[in-house]
């Protein structure tokens, strides 16, 4: 198939395959289609890495501007006026009404530029191929057209933060009346509807790159790849663009509906609302419509943050414990049910919308079910840490802190899923460390460790390993510094959005907490820095990456370290065992690559 | 024989396969489905739950839709019996294609896309006139209670037809959700007309004949298929209900 295509190569120093049929279209290419249109998998996943990468510069930025104002509100800081300028930064102090946006956008820009365009994006689009045994993705076009919508999708919306009223400020969730009334506030009016159209592109982007991934690993899988020998990466990445294509689309319903209560007059989600004291002709509709409906996307988009960091995690920590992954079957099996619950739970984000309480309680049931498979996946990671020959490289580390930020946020999933301790805790901070720690961590530390693991295979240079070290340090210790307090400012009713306390006197003693938050936040944004230096630098200045740097199974690593169109020269290689044959008995080195044939009499670790 | 069926099923599983025998495009087609079946599905959801919550006061489809062209008596549902039996026999003239394409026969593909597209183009231009009977509504009106801005309470009003606010049969709602997802789905089927117009033109000028096979005509078969499948549904919960 690879004599069809015409997609691009980055390094033509493996020019000499041309005895090879599939190679007879390597040729030179231009700028453009080496670079920008491309359709090689290798290359759409550099282009998803380097977007997602700005994007969530950005959104770190505006976090920052945020917790400025919420550890000293009313001080005045050059830095605001600086970036937001006198409009929305007057004299340093950060506009209330820029307060909701940044918070809004950031919200956005990480959930779905960072952790689902970028760690999906990148992750999918890389590793499918390599570790499935194919020449590239079903189709390359479609591939191509999935980060371009990808890529409009995040100029829209980056764009929309320079317009005159200021982007979307009704929160990521954009609840409705907030979102359907442009004369609600400044951030519903044309930031809202470029909030819309940005994220109607990225259903699309989204669809496409799910469709091909899932068809990619269904149909290309080499000879001998059976699904029982799938890496644990490829199953997450299956399953992850499962749940997109079942999710997303409802998203679009929901996103269509609010599109003709702002714009042409219908009344689906609205009713009696006033507006400076003068009641509106939006009668009939229902708010609790909406949130049934983003919900029914927005909490199967949890798992599609995640699922992929554990994916990636899974395979890292079994190479870098030079052990088998324990309980492969059920850590399929665990992500299969994640995946499946991860569809009946949506209710527990509407316990106090006025839900039936009947209703709830099955939400209830629901959700705590979910606590048994991921449970499930906790222990079976720490079991492959037991008594392993750890390699402690920067992505392990990575993967140990999504284990233990995993395990955190998890623990107050339980008593958030409670729909009667939820009345104490709803919407206040101990809502925000929970999700930020259980699934912005638990991703952002997966991807971290994706990019420290595969980079030698993305920019064929090894990252620097002492930078990694204190890049993970630094992050690790921030975060939780970021959020760990944030657990007790909920539990004491700090409600979360609010731009300043000044109408609660009973939290001021509280607020002491929040210095320390900022404080933590501005270092781990720091601590980014070095990251970013070592990101940049080594992709040019870097040690040259050996073929197998981590002594890896997987199919990715038998590849010539080019970045050649087709992956393989020659014949495709072919899989005779699973890819988690570590530190097997019997055998010369610790690892075995999947590549190898069976001994006679020996026992595959993926059949049963 | 039970056992024959596992064996072949994991061998078809082992890798260096298509596991369901299929085409890359055809196996697309079908994902495409199952996630366009769910926006569809988040839409009816949306409006069985808006219908609950008016339940006493949902207006009744018998009594909307009783307009028959040419025709001066009442006849409930009828017109919208003969919009559903157009798309379905599209829709057997669509497997006449197909199948008409299996055979290599040029002549029956051309003679059974071209009905096919007279068939969606004849739904999509009922609807108008379905659509423009209930924008219009009946020449006496009724009278319904409508929100006064100016005054923060409902008046009484004559009302004529139905538009995004106003709905002379009842709840607007009635008249949001049925512009909305008949609209949705006439553009479904407006755009699954083009798309057959497409690859009409393609067998026109041969250029299946050429490839040897007509898996196109496949495709955009199963997108036509759904499209009624969806009206099914849609017809159900709007008229029948």
């Amino acid at each position: 198939m690879g004599s069809t295509h015409t997609t691009t190569a980055l390094e033509h120093e493996h020019a000499t395959h041309h005895d090879h049929s599939h190679h007879d279209d390597h040729h030179e290419e231009s700028f453009v289609s080496k670079y920008i249109f491309s359709m090689d998998h290798k290359m759409i996943s550099r282009q998803f890495l380097i977007t997602a990468v700005i994007m969530a510069v950005v959104a770190m930025t505006m976090s920052i501007i945020f917790r400025l104002q919420l550890a000293w509100p009313g001080e005045k800081f050059a830095f605001i006026n600086a970036i937001l300028g006198d409009k929305w930064g007057k004299d340093g102090i950060l506009d209330p009404n820029m307060y909701l946006a940044l918070v809004t956008i950031h919200g956005t820009i990480m959930v779905f530029m960072v952790l689902t365009g970028g760690l999906s994006g990148t992750f999918s689009n890389l590793l499918i191929p390599y570790q499935i045994g194919a020449r590239d993705m079903a189709s390359g076009f479609m591939n191509m057209l999935s980060y371009w919508f990808f890529f409009v999708s995040s100029a829209i919306m980056l764009g929309s933060c320079f317009i005159e009223d200021g982007p979307a400020s009704p929160g990521w969730t954009i609840y409705p009346p907030l979102s359907a009334l442009p004369e609600a506030m400044p951030g519903s009016k044309l930031g809202m509807t470029l909030w819309l159209t940005s994220m109607a592109l990225f259903i699309v982007s989204s669809l496409l790159g799910g469709l091909n991934y899932i068809i990619t690993i269904v149909n290309l899988r080499t000879k001998g790849m059976s699904m029982t020998r799938l890496p644990l990466t490829c199953w997450a990445f299956l399953i992850t663009a499962i749940l997109g294509v079942l999710s997303f689309p409802v998203l679009f319903s929901c996103a269509l509906l609010l599109i003709f209560d702002r714009s042409f007059g219908t009344s689906f989600y609205l009713s009696d609302i006033y507006i400076g004291g003068r009641p509106l002709d939006n009668v009939g509709g229902s708010p609790i419509l909406f949130e049934h409906l983003f919900w029914f996307l927005g909490h199967p988009e949890v798992y599609i943050v995640l699922l992929p960091a554990l994916g990636i995690t899974s395979e890292i920590i079994s190479t870098n414990s030079r052990k088998p992954i324990f309980g492969y079957r059920a850590m399929i099996g665990s992500m299969l049910a994640i995946g499946f619950l991860s569809f009946i739970v949506w209710g527990h984000h509407m316990y106090m919308t006025g839900m039936n309480p009947f209703l709830g309680s099955v939400f209830v049931f629901t959700t705590l079910l979910i606590a048994i498979p991921s449970a499930v996946k906790a222990f079976n990671y720490i079991t492959t840490l037991w008594k392993g020959n750890i390699q402690y490289t920067p992505a392990m580390l990575f993967s140990i802190g999504l284990v233990s930020s995993f395990i955190t946020g998890g623990v107050t999933g339980i008593i958030l899923a409670d729909s009667t301790l939820d009345i104490n805790v709803h919407d206040t901070y101990f809502v925000v460390a929970h999700f930020h720690i259980v699934m912005g961590l638990s991703a952002i530390f997966g991807m971290f460790a994706g990019v420290y693991h595969w980079f030698p295979k993305m920019f064929l240079r090894m990252m620097n390993k002492k930078l990694g070290y204190l890049h993970f340090w630094i992050t690790f210790i921030s975060a939780y510094g970021v959020f760990f307090p944030q657990h007790f400012l909920g539990l004491a009713g700090v409600p979360r959005r609010y731009y300043t306390n000044s109408n609660f006197p009973m939290f001021d003693n509280l607020v002491d907490i929040n210095i320390i938050v900022t404080v933590a936040a501005i270092i781990g944004a720091l601590g980014q820095v070095i990251f970013l230096f070592n990101f940049f630098y080594s992709m040019f200045r870097g040690e040259k990456a050996p073929q197998n740097p981590w002594n890896s199974n997987t199919l990715e690593w038998t590849t010539p370290m080019a970045n050649i169109h087709g992956n393989w020269p020659g014949a495709l290689p072919v899989v005779h065992r699973w890819a988690y044959d570590y530190s097997k008995p019997g055998q010369e080195h610790d690892f075995v690559p999947q590549t190898v044939p069976l001994a006679e009499g020996e026992h595959d670790g993926g059949e049963h | 024989m039970a056992h024959s069926v596992e064996i072949d099923q994991k061998e078809a599983w082992s890798g260096g396969q298509s596991p369901f025998r299929i085409s890359y495009g055809k196996i697309f087609m079908w994902f495409f489905l199952i996630s366009d079946a769910l926006t569809f599905g988040g839409l009816l959801c949306a409006y069985g739950f808006i219908r609950h919550k008016y339940a006493e006061v949902w207006p009744k489809a018998e009594n909307v839709f009783t307009h028959f062209p040419f025709v001066e008596q009442h006849l409930p549902l009828a017109y919208v019996g003969l919009m559903t039996f157009i798309l379905i026999m599209s829709s057997v003239t669509m497997v006449l294609a197909v199948e008409a394409g299996h055979r290599n026969d040029k002549k029956g593909v051309i003679i059974w896309m071209l009905w096919t597209i007279i068939g969606g183009l004849a739904f999509v231009g009922s609807q108008a006139w379905e659509w423009y009977h209930f924008i219009v509504g009946t020449s006496e009106g009724a009278m319904r209670n409508v929100w006064d801005q100016e005054q923060g309470k409902y008046v009484l009003e004559r009302i004529y037809g139905a538009n995004m606010t106003v709905n002379e049969y009842g709840v607007p709602q009635f008249a949001n959700f049925f512009f909305f997802i008949t609209g949705f789905h006439g553009t479904h089927v407006f755009s699954g007309v083009v798309i057959n117009f497409v690859i009409f033109m393609n067998v026109l000028k041969g250029t299946y004949e050429r490839r040897g096979h007509y898996e196109m005509v496949e495709k955009v078969g199963l997108y036509w298929h759904f499209v009624d499948l969806v009206w099914v549904f849609v017809f159900t919960f709007f008229y029948l209900l």
